[in-house]
């Protein structure tokens, strides 16, 4: 079953800007997908629109087949947000701010009492039930509103930059967790500036800029797309001048360390055959970027050279 | 509504949020009960015990339990607008609205449960100066249905106001303005120290235009038996109001107005 079809989605705010286009997603059952796209791509409208924070002009969205023109109740209990910003009553306590959400999708105080429980030792905030939402830190705040999110068990979770601003310890323990619920059978979209986040945690990747949808495929799928990767490499020793390697485009950025872009049809073996034939040798190797940071960077800058175009 | 499918789940939601807007007012009642109070000591002090025992009686009253009703009635009505347009913006301005908006409950039960805080919050700051004025006068009410009706239906009359001046206000200043320019004089015009009897006839008339009039004469008729205007055409005009400021408040829900984009 599908988890998400938007079809032909746009919005037009009032002040004139389109920040959607017409798009179409699907994002199947117990997938765990990424919607990426730079700042004002239309992610955050898209989002809204899904959670009905935001009215859409034209378009159809469905959430597990319930259409939210016609069933926006049920499709909404299907739902939950972790927004991008913290919009948690800060002069509540923790335990009822759970629990008053749960109240608000119709759970019983007991029930939502034992999940507030469980989604609350989870995320490491029990010990902090008690607290005032206003004394916790960044990162506390974050998995509050994670654990709001998810105390009425929706089936379809959309977390806007969950993890924005949290130190990178409990960024990777929110990655266990949120693998953990996606394994358990949760749908998840990520929107994510982190793009190795994206690429650790998501099987399906949807790339939004401008309000289109430029590439919506498996992350597998899209990463073989990635047609050059480059590597930095350290030398042992130092050297003087650029090397020179046929078919590789090699720069020295110090005496111990050299660039290089690798296509993918050619591979590294006969860099490093030369290299060696050199006599230089390589102590270690990195991607100078991430893969999908890499493929991002270039679908994005292709779209807008080819809007550049366009204009003129 | 989103039908029966979902009653149960609605009014669990619903309950939620009654219970958590008592919470809230029971939380800071240093700001939501005491200053009415003691606001209303003050008024008792000067305007009854120590300027009214010049003012002599009034329609057959001494001034002080004359203006009692009056008194009660001005600070149900404050404060039931108050606490939902307090309560309403400030979860706006702080966008913890979206925990309701995002949630299946319908508009309906949100509309209705930010009212019932406001009537909450107005009937116990409204039980409350009662206490205070019966330490300055006797009010034994003579039509005890009237009295509590009456006192009802006009703090829902002014939560679904507050709900609606909530719903437009997008800064501070806005939710100041209806209170300051058009309930403050409404309520002090709307004889809640006087008899209207005592105006020339031309502001007697223009008095009759001011809803507010209606109500605190309804309410001081529930406790003293005496009022300025017929009861019925009270109930009429209360009850006008209620039904065309809730669907004019669910209409602005509905379509989003000044919380959705």
């Amino acid at each position: 079953m599908r988890a998400l079809e938007i079809r032909d989605l746009t919005k037009t705010y009032a002040n004139g800007i389109q920040a959607l286009k017409g798009i179409d997603l699907d994002v199947e059952e117990g997938e765990f997908c990424a919607l990426l796209g730079p700042n004002g791509a239309g992610k955050t409208t898209t989002i809204g629109i899904l959670t009905s924070l935001v009215t859409k002009t034209s378009g159809k969205v469905r959430i597990f087949g319930y259409d939210t023109d016609t069933d926006l109740a049920l499709a909404k209990s299907c739902l939950g947000l972790v927004p991008q910003e913290i919009n948690l009553n800060l002069f509540e306590k923790v335990l009822n701010i759970v629990v008053t959400q749960a109240g608000y999708y119709g759970i019983p105080r007991r029930v939502a009492l034992d999940r507030a429980e469980r989604y609350l030792s989870q995320l490491h905030l029990w010990d902090r039930r008690d607290s005032i939402a206003r004394s916790l830190s960044g990162g506390m705040k974050r998995r509050l509103m994670i654990a709001r999110a998810l105390i009425h068990e929706p089936r379809l979770l959309i977390l806007d930059e969950p993890t924005a601003g949290v130190d990178i310890e409990i960024r990777r323990s929110m990655w266990d967790f949120l693998r953990q619920i996606n394994a358990d059978g949760t749908t998840i979209i990520l929107t994510t500036h982190y793009l190795e986040e994206a690429e650790s945690l998501c099987r399906h990747v949807a790339i939004i800029d401008n309000g289109l949808i430029i590439e919506n495929d498996r992350m597998s799928n899209v990463l073989r797309k990635l047609s050059v990767e480059t590597f930095v490499l350290n030398l042992q020793e130092e050297v003087s001048s650029i090397p020179e390697v046929p078919g590789y485009d090699l720069r020295l950025m110090d005496p111990t360390t050299i660039e290089v872009d690798v296509e993918s049809r050619r591979g590294i073996n006969d860099l490093f055959s030369a290299l060696t034939g050199k006599g230089l040798r390589v102590s270690s190797m990195r991607n100078k970027a991430n893969r999908l940071e890499e493929l991002f960077i270039r679908l994005v800058d292709r779209k807008d050279a080819q809007l550049e175009e366009r204009r003129r | 509504m989103t039908g029966p499918v979902r009653l149960k789940e609605d009014l669990t939601g619903f309950a939620t949020l009654i219970s958590k807007e008592y919470t809230r007012i029971v939380r800071i009642w240093v700001q939501t009960l005491v200053p009415p109070a003691i606001t209303m000591t003050l008024y008792f002090v000067i305007f009854g015990s120590l300027i009214g025992r010049r003012i002599g009686e009034m329609d057959g009253f001494g001034y002080m339990q004359y203006i009692a009703p009056g008194l009660i009635m001005m600070s149900v009505i404050t404060n039931s607008y108050g606490n939902v347009v307090s309560s309403f913006f400030g979860a706006k301005f702080a966008r913890h609205i979206e925990e309701m908006l995002v949630s299946p409950m319908p508009e309906a039960f949100i509309l209705l449960g930010h009212v019932a805080g406001g009537v909450i919050r107005g009937l116990l700051v409204g039980a409350l100066v009662t206490l205070i004025a019966l330490f300055f006068t006797d009010l034994k009410p003579v039509h005890p249905f009237v009295t509590l009706s009456v006192v009802f239906l006009t703090a829902v009359v002014f939560s679904l106001a507050g709900m609606i001046n909530a719903i437009f206000a997008k800064k501070f200043d806005d939710i100041s303005i209806i209170p300051t320019f058009v309930l403050t004089p409404l309520t002090y015009l709307g004889g809640v120290f006087y008899s209207i009897s005592l105006l020339p006839e031309f502001w007697q008339k223009v008095s009759l235009a001011n809803p507010i009039l209606y109500m605190v004469n309804a309410f001081r008729y529930g406790i003293l038996g005496v009022s300025d205007i017929g009861i019925g055409q009270a109930y009429v005009i209360i009850l006008s109001f209620i039904i065309g400021l809730y669907f004019f408040a669910l209409v602005l829900l509905k379509r989003g107005i000044g919380i959705r984009e």
